[in-house]
Formats: C-alpha cells, structure tokens, sequence
C-alpha cells in the first residue's frame, strides 16, 4: 500500500499528490443545500455538478439535487451568458425552487463570465430568488467554496429592516455534518436563545425515508430567516476558515456585531460557545447543560490512562483540524502532526491562521509537532514515517496511510465514503465530544486487544 | 403501460425548446418497425438536471485512469484529480507494488498565479518530481477546463519531458471538460492519444500463442476483467492486455501482436478497435461477458472465430461445467426475482449489457438507455455513416490511420470473414434496440424530472443506474442498484459474476427494511372503538 512513497522528505512545488482538500464549488453546492427550497446550479461544464454531487452523494447518502450550465466548446468561447439566462428559465419552469444559487468554476471564472450582471438581468419568476457566489476553483478550497456562497447569503438577502435589533442570534455552523448542526441548534434552544442558523443542511442531507421523494425537504434555513439576519444582534461564527467572511459581511452590512469562534468541537471549544451565548442572553446556563458537561469530564478523567500520552496526526480542512487538536491536548494526547490541504492565504482571499493557531497551542503544551496548512497527503504520509503515530485521525483518505503503516485510523471530517452514520450523530457540543471519545478510545482499546498475546488478553481494561 | 399520450403529457411540463429537444430522444419500441430512429450525443440542454459527466471524465476517468503502471498527471485546479481519484472502482494489482499507482493522484492544483501567468512551468515541475520519485514507464498528463483557455499547451510539455527522460513514454490529453456534450469526447480523445502514442510502441513482433486476444472496454470494475481473463484463459485464450482495466503500458504498448479484439464497451473503446483493424489487420469482436446467454454466446463466437476443433471442445466443457455449477445457486435468487420490472439506466454499453441479466433472473426491463452514447449505440452501427456531425462533435479530432507496412497481418481471409460475419458480430454491434420488446422505452440522457416522471407511472421493481439518482429513487421506497459501480460488490461478469448479481439484487427486492417505510401510526387511526348494539330501533 503506498510503496513508491518515500520515507525522504524532498522539496516539492509542482502541484499536490493525494490532495486534502477539493475545489471551491463543493462547498458552495454544500452550503446551497443548506437553504430551504433552493437549487444549487454549477455555473460551468457538466463534469463539475456530476463530480459535486457524486462527492456529495457519497459522504451523505442522500440525495443531491444541482443543476449546471452544461457549458460546450462553444461557450467557452463567447461566454456562458446565454447558457445560464437559458439554464434560469428552465430550472424555475421545471424545477420550481425557492431559491436558486449559482457558483461559478474555474471554467466560467477564467472566461470571465460576468455572473453578478447576468443574474441581475435574469427573468426571475415573482417570489423567487437567484443569488450567486464566485467560486473560482484555483483559489483556496471547499471550505473557501462554502464560506463564499454563505457570504452570498448575506449578500444577498440579509435586511436590517427592524428599528431594534431582536434578541435573537445568528449561527453559522460552517463546513459541518446536519447532525452537528442539530446539535449546536439544541445547545442554543438550551440557553433560551433564539437563534437563526445558516446554513443549515438539517432537514436536508439527513431527511428521512418515507416513500416520497421531496425534491425540497423540510429542512434549511428559508429566505425570510436569512432576510432577517440582518435584524439579529449577534453572530456566532463557528469556524473562521468557514463561517468568519459572512459574518463580518453581515456586521459591514447590517450592523450585527459578530464574533468568530472556534468548531464547538471538544471540551474548551464548547466552553467558549457556551460562555459566548450566556453572556449574550445574560442568562445562566441550565443544568442539563452542566449535567452533559460534567458527563464528559467524567469520562475523560475515567479513563484517561487509555489515552494519556499517545501520539496523534490530524487531517482535514482548518476549523475541524484546529478544534481537534485542542481536544486532543485536553485529553492528555500528543498531536504531533496537523495538516489541512486548504491553503492558510490566497489572492483575494483572507489570511488564514490555522499554521498560527496550532503551532501556538502545540507550544503551550510544550510539544514539538508538525503543522502545515496547504499541504496534501503524500506530505502527511511522509511525517508519519519519520515520526510515527499510535493513531491517525481525518477523513475516508486517511485509510491507506492507516493501513499502509497499520496505525488505527478514526474517521472524522469531510467526506467519509466508507462508513455510514457519521452524518446524523454530532462530534460538536459536549455529546458529541463524548461521541468522539468513544470512537478514539475503541480505535485505541481494539488495536491493543488485536496486537497482545492471550495471556495478555483483559477483561477489564 | 406508456403510450405517445402519456408521454406527451410529460413532456408538456417542459419550456417548448425543452419539449421539443427532449421528445427525440424517448421512443417507446414499436416492434412492426424496422428500425426506430433516436437522438442521442447532442448537447444536454442548461438548467436540465442531468446524470452527464464531462470529456475530462471520459478521457482520464474511464479510459486512462485504469492503467496502473502509468502516473497520471491531472493539470488544472485540485478538484478535478481529486474527484477522478479511486471513486471508479476500477481495481488493479501488480506483482511489484512500487509500479502501481492506483492510490495515488497528481494534480498540478493550479493557483490563481498559474491562470493568468500560465501554468507550464508547473506542470514542468510535477513531471520533473514524479519522474524522481515514482519512476514510471509512463506518464499521461490530462487538461482540465482553464488549461486550454489559457493557451498551456501540454502537448509541448510533454515533447519536452520525453526529450528530457527520454525512457519515459509522455503523452497528453486535452480532454478539457467543455469539449463535446459529454464524457464521450473523453473517450474519444484518450483512443487516439493511446493509438498513436502508446499502442505500437512495444517491440514485439511475433504473437505469443495463436489465440491471443485483447479485451477492449473491461474497465475491472469490481473486479469483472479479472473474471473473464480467468474464464478465457481456463479455455486457453492468451490475453495479451485489457484496455484498461488492471491493465498496464507495458502490455498495452505490443498490443498489436494480437489475433482479435474483444469488445466489451463498444461506446468508450470502439474507435481504437477500428483502427487496429486498419492499422494492423486485427478484427474485432463485439462481446457482452454480463449475463449467462450472453457469455455463452461471447464463447461460442470467439472459438467460431479461430474454429479450432480444441478451442471449441474447451468451451462447450466449460461452459457445461460453469452452467452446472451456477445452475442451483442462482434458483432461490430467481424465486425473488421473478416477474418483477426493471429500470435500466447506465452509461454507454451496461444500460444494454444487463438486459439479458435480468431476463435470466425472471426481471423484464421496461425502460433502458445511455447517459452518454451515440445513436449506433442504440440503432446498430449501420446507421454511423448517415449520422450527421454537428459542430461539438466536429471539435473532437477524428485520427485516421493507416495500414502498418510491417505489422499489418491478414489475420483471417476476406472469404472467411465474410463468411464469419453472417454468424458472429464481426467488427459489428447491433445495438441495444433490437433486443428490446415491444412497448418498453428507451431514453437518452434521462434527466431526473423525466425520472420522476416515469417512475410514478411505471413503478418498476428496481432502478439500476448510478449514485447520483440512487437515494432519490431509493426515497421513493424503490429498490436501486448502482451499474457503474455495483454498489461496492462484483465481479458480476462471467458464470460466478451473474450468481453475485442475482444474489445483490434479490438482496436489495428482499431485504426486511422496506418493511419499516411506513410508521404504525400512519397506518392505524389515533381513536378506536366499536359499535356496542343498535339503538335506533327501539327508541
């Protein structure tokens, strides 16, 4: 497995080999599903959508519904103007959306299609909405992809049109599973908060099956949510690399002071969304909530000799990979290497942190690691060789590193291809760090029990 | 049942021009007729939710992507490379593990900087490290979108590659993803680039057994290739090389020397076997290995072909054990199965391939076509040269080859060829019409209202056709089965192939979740109770 990579790391500079990361439409597609009745629509060739959604599919096994351009030699030529007037016309005659959200690829980027002028000009049924996001895809990646339609969202439809802000908060989850979602909107319901989420793919990449297909689930935030997160008083952005651009969008736009957070992934990080929250609403935080927090540390403490001290690699994209390496650290546990294939800066795009950040926590901690954001598998790989691991923790792509160097491999982030599940339970909150533990500990607890002779066998451990 | 009404109905929902594009390509099979005309590789219209990928799909994808021996340079932004990188499913081994590259890919990840400056010195880059680390025979380099509107030209890069390591066999593609409507282009554009570039290139010059064989369009999916290379060389065919399916650049580049060619994907593989046959005189055959019928016929035609007395008595014995042993395997399968209804919606061969599958399970499919064929696909290839090109498919070269002074070989007379046509489908495919029955559909480039549509009126059993309508259907509490992929199962080619098949799909009819849909409460009123005795009459 893997065996023409090398244990020598040699400088490279032509490109990535195993990426960690995907292009920006994605993201967009992922974040368009997350508004109530709306189509997304892949401004370029056919190729594009089929990739999104089969990507998409894969992770969710949901359904993914998008339409394209469809953009021909010929329109590569003289624009892809009149594709798209034609591709609006057809979508809202055959389709019906509320919403339709456009993102442009690196075809229709590079061509230079004027998307913002073409929507505004487009024949929009009375009642329906177009917004539109450029999505270029040689600029950062999917999590840049998402945070750029989410900032369209704001873009486009957020209003200030109350005299008063409401108490009311806006969320935005960032590039996470519907059942993070559900969960961090839960953890708002229990501090009495009323909150906007957005966007929010509950409802919509974990509906249920009932016999009927509904082109447009239940779930997502609707376009008079998203008008009135103008009128809130506050935004939680969970995730810079994700959420942090709209956001402040919005606090530019509407006036709504926002404050970036980290992933409420593990202990520390759902301290501060909490804390957040109660300072917010002035208000104590319930008892149920304690309770929860209180069950975890249990847990931690219980029995942190399973996994005090072992040495861990992260991959995944920057929010996750950031907020799991803190939890790792309050479990005890070593991240010696984190990598993100999403680039820490891109023309035009903002300066990212997460080298910064980790680098600053594994210093606090007084541990030496590995921290390098823009890069891809082959690099992590190599990492692990010279420096090996007792686990590895990232997404379905981990699994040949995990087996080329026979290291347990606990799948979190975007895309898991191999496993189900992982889409409607969350590792966000203290349930969902609870969540996580448990897969960590089993991961660790499983390769021992494979690897020791009988009499070494417990019963207890 | 659909009839021109119904159909017109649903077709009514569409914009006019949408109507009007869509109605050429749904026929609804009239068995009186001689031949039934349909649209097929013509653009899909903006805006229509379709199942159609791209030519960079098509070219790196489908055809180069198999070949295991080969680094496969994507250029272009990540995406691309990332997406093409081991979801096909097209499975590879080797004896020496570090010349395999399955699990790995190359992509240039072309940055703002290389859009506008251009990214040739990129790309020069990534050859010049992938050379030193991985070492291969071979390297393919694929354009994506932005690179042939910037002006890159790969084919440059790679002349000055092979200068530079002149042991390593470079060939580019420009399979950018906007060229002709679908991932055919692709298709087409990886045949010539291999035809004149890597085909040939081997020395041999003498074939290693009279019955040497290339199978072209077995991509191994599940390991399907893999099946039939063991089937045929069990009856003592020798493969020389599958294109492409675990198949590799050093086989395939002396795939010359070979007797026939089997074709089993006509629509992505049919321009190479053309122009071997020109090139070097090898004729070509169309095989289907899915379904019992049809690999039985596929051996029968191939021992016919050679008619030696040997090769024939190895088939029949092999084929009388095969059916023995599948026989009482594939009897509790057929009891689910059984008179139950297909969909049957794939790319360009399988949408026609498992037909005779689900005959054989006791399953009628009632509606059938291609994502991304062309008409000979559905008509039969004699209607190719009154085909009419339009201007997308004109962008795509057409190579034209000639005889090979010193390889070209008669491999069978005129006489006997001409003989041998009337019995076996010599250089020929009929296409997936014919075999279809009265009143069933066929649909190109089904769209997913058109899905819906024909879902609610047909009601099939079970949806076959890929992962991106998969869940939709399966919300509609209807069975699905992936063909381009199989659902992470297979081999479902050959004998042991069509019991794995058998065995899924019963699973997929049988399987005790359908049972939980519907919630108890949706089915049983809130409020109970019963009439005690008549009152009225006595008051």
């Amino acid at each position: 497995m893997l065996d023409c990579t090398p244990k020598e790391i040699t400088k490279r500079s032509g490109g990535l080999i195993n990426p960690a990361k995907t292009c920006q439409p994605l993201g967009a597609m992922y974040a368009s599903l997350g508004i109530h009745g709306c189509l997304p629509h892949s401004h370029g060739s056919q190729g594009c959508s089929a990739y999104h959604r089969a990507h998409l599919t894969r992770h969710f096994r949901e359904p993914v519904m998008a339409s394209t351009s469809s953009f021909t030699e010929g329109a590569s030529v003289f624009g892809g103007a009149s594709n798209l007037k034609t591709a609006i016309n057809n979508v809202f005659t055959i389709y019906n959306p509320d919403v339709m959200a456009v993102h442009t690829t690196c075809l229709s980027e590079t061509i230079g299609d004027d998307v913002a002028t073409i929507v505004k000009t487009a024949e929009v049924p009375e009642g329906k909405v177009i917004i539109h996001a450029n999505t270029p895809s040689y600029q950062g990646s999917h999590v840049s992809g998402f945070s750029n339609m989410t900032r369209a969202m704001v873009h486009y439809l957020a209003e200030a049109d109350e005299e008063n802000k409401k108490s009311q908060i806006n969320i935005i989850p960032g590039f996470v599973n519907p059942g993070d979602m559900r969960e961090i909107k839960r953890l708002a319901d229990l501090m009495g908060l009323s909150s906007i989420m957005f966007p929010d793919t509950s409802g919509v990449m974990d509906a249920p099956l009932t016999g009927h297909f509904d082109m447009y689930p239940r779930g997502g935030t609707t376009v008079k949510q998203l008008r009135d997160t103008g009128n809130s008083s506050l935004t939680l952005a969970l995730g810079s690399y994700a959420s942090a651009d709209a956001a402040h969008l919005l606090e530019k736009k509407c006036r709504v002071p926002a404050l970036v957070l980290r992933t409420p992934i593990g202990v520390k990080a759902t301290d501060e969304f909490i804390m957040a929250m109660r300072q917010h609403s002035i208000k104590e935080v319930p008892y149920e909530l304690e309770l929860e927090r209180g069950q975890l540390v249990d847990i931690m403490t219980d029995v942190h000799y399973h996994f005090h001290g072992k040495k861990v690699a992260i991959f995944g994209d920057p929010d996750i990979v950031i907020a799991l390496t803190e939890f790792m650290l309050s479990l005890g546990m070593k991240p010696i290497h984190a990598l993100t294939g999403t680039p820490d800066s891109t023309i035009g795009g903002p300066q990212g942190s997460f080298e910064r950040e980790v680098k600053g926590m594994l210093e606090q901690a007084d541990l030496q690691g590995q921290v390098k954001a823009g890069a891809d598998l082959f690099t992590l790989h190599q990492w692990i060789k010279n420096e090996p691991v007792d686990l590895l923790i990232g997404t379905t792509y981990g699994k040949y590193i995990a087996r080329a160097e026979d290291v347990p491999l606990v799948r979190v982030g975007f895309p898991i291809l191999d496993r189900a599940v992982h889409s409607y339970l969350p590792i966000a909150g203290y349930k969902g760090a609870m969540r996580l533990l448990e897969m960590i500990d089993n991961a660790l607890l499983e390769r021992i029990e494979r690897d020791c002779t009988d009499e070494d066998l417990e019963l207890v451990m | 049942m659909i009839n021109n009404r119904i159909l017109d109905e649903i077709l009514g929902q569409y914009p006019v021009k949408v109507k009007k594009n869509r109605k050429k390509h749904i026929v609804i099979k009239d068995a009186d007729m001689d031949r039934q005309e349909i649209d097929a590789n013509t653009r899909t219209i903006p805006g229509v939710i379709t199942n159609r990928g791209c030519a960079y799909a098509g070219c790196k994808g489908v055809v180069l992507g198999p070949l295991k021996d080969v680094v496969h340079i994507v250029h272009g932004p990540v995406g691309c490379g990332y997406y093409a990188w081991l979801t096909r499913r097209n499975k590879a081994k080797s004896e020496d593990p570090t010349k395999n590259y399955m699990t790995y890919c190359f992509s240039t990840d072309m940055q703002e900087s290389d859009i506008v400056f251009g990214g040739e010195k990129k790309l020069t880059r990534m050859i010049d490290e992938v050379v030193e680390v991985f070492k291969p025979e071979a390297v393919t380099i694929s354009a994506t979108c932005p690179v042939g509107l910037i002006g890159d030209d790969i084919g440059q890069v790679a002349k000055n590659a092979h200068a530079k390591y002149p042991e390593v066999n470079f060939t580019a593609y420009s399979c950018e993803g906007y060229k002709g409507v679908s991932q055919s282009a692709g298709h087409h554009i990886a045949n010539n680039g291999l035809m004149q570039h890597v085909i040939g290139q081997g020395n041999m010059e003498e074939v290693p057994s009279s019955f040497t064989l290339n199978i072209l369009g077995e991509y191994n999916i599940g390991g399907d290739g893999w099946e039939i290379k063991q089937m045929l060389e069990e009856i003592g065919y020798h493969i020389q090389t599958v294109m492409t399916g675990d198949g590799s650049y050093e086989e395939l580049k002396n795939a010359h020397v070979s007797n026939l060619n089997l074709v089993q994907c006509h629509r992505s593989i049919n321009y190479i076997a053309d122009m071997l046959e020109i090139k070097y005189g090898t004729p070509w055959l169309k095989v289907n290995f899915i379904g019992i019928d049809s690999t039985i016929k596929s051996l029968r035609d191939m021992a016919l072909y050679f008619s030696d007395q040997g090769l024939m008595e190895r088939t029949e014995a092999y084929i009388m054990r095969e059916l023995q042993k599948v026989e009482t395997l594939l009897e509790p399968y057929k009891r689910i199965c059984e008179g139950k209804t297909a969909f049957c919606f794939v790319g360009g061969s399988r949408g026609h391939h498992y037909q005779g599958l689900y005959k054989e399970l006791g399953i009628d499919t009632i509606l059938a076509g291609y994502e991304f064929a062309h008409r000979d696909d559905y008509e039969g290839r004699e209607i190719i040269d009154s085909i009419k090109l339009d201007a997308d498919s004109q962008n795509i070269p057409n190579l034209t080859v000639e005889p090979d002074v010193n390889r070209y070989r008669v491999k069978v007379s005129p006489e006997k060829m001409e003989e041998l046509k009337e019995k076996i489908p010599l250089n020929y495919y009929e296409g997936m019409m014919r075999s279809m029955h009265e009143g069933s559909i066929i649909v190109d480039d089904l769209n997913h209202y058109e899905t819906e549509e024909l879902i609610r009126i047909l009601k099939p059993d079970i949806f076959s056709s890929g992962i991106k309508d998969k869940y939709v259907v399966q919300k509609m509490g209807i069975p699905t089965k992936q063909l381009h992929n199989y659902d992470y199962s297979g081999p479902y080619a050959g004998f042991g192939g069509a019991v794995n098949f058998a065995r899924d799909i019963a699973m997929s009819l049988a399987s005790p979740t359908w049972n939980y849909t519907v919630p108890p409460w949706h089915s049983k009123p809130l409020l109970e109770g019963k009439i005690l005795e008549r009152v009225s009459d006595n008051a």
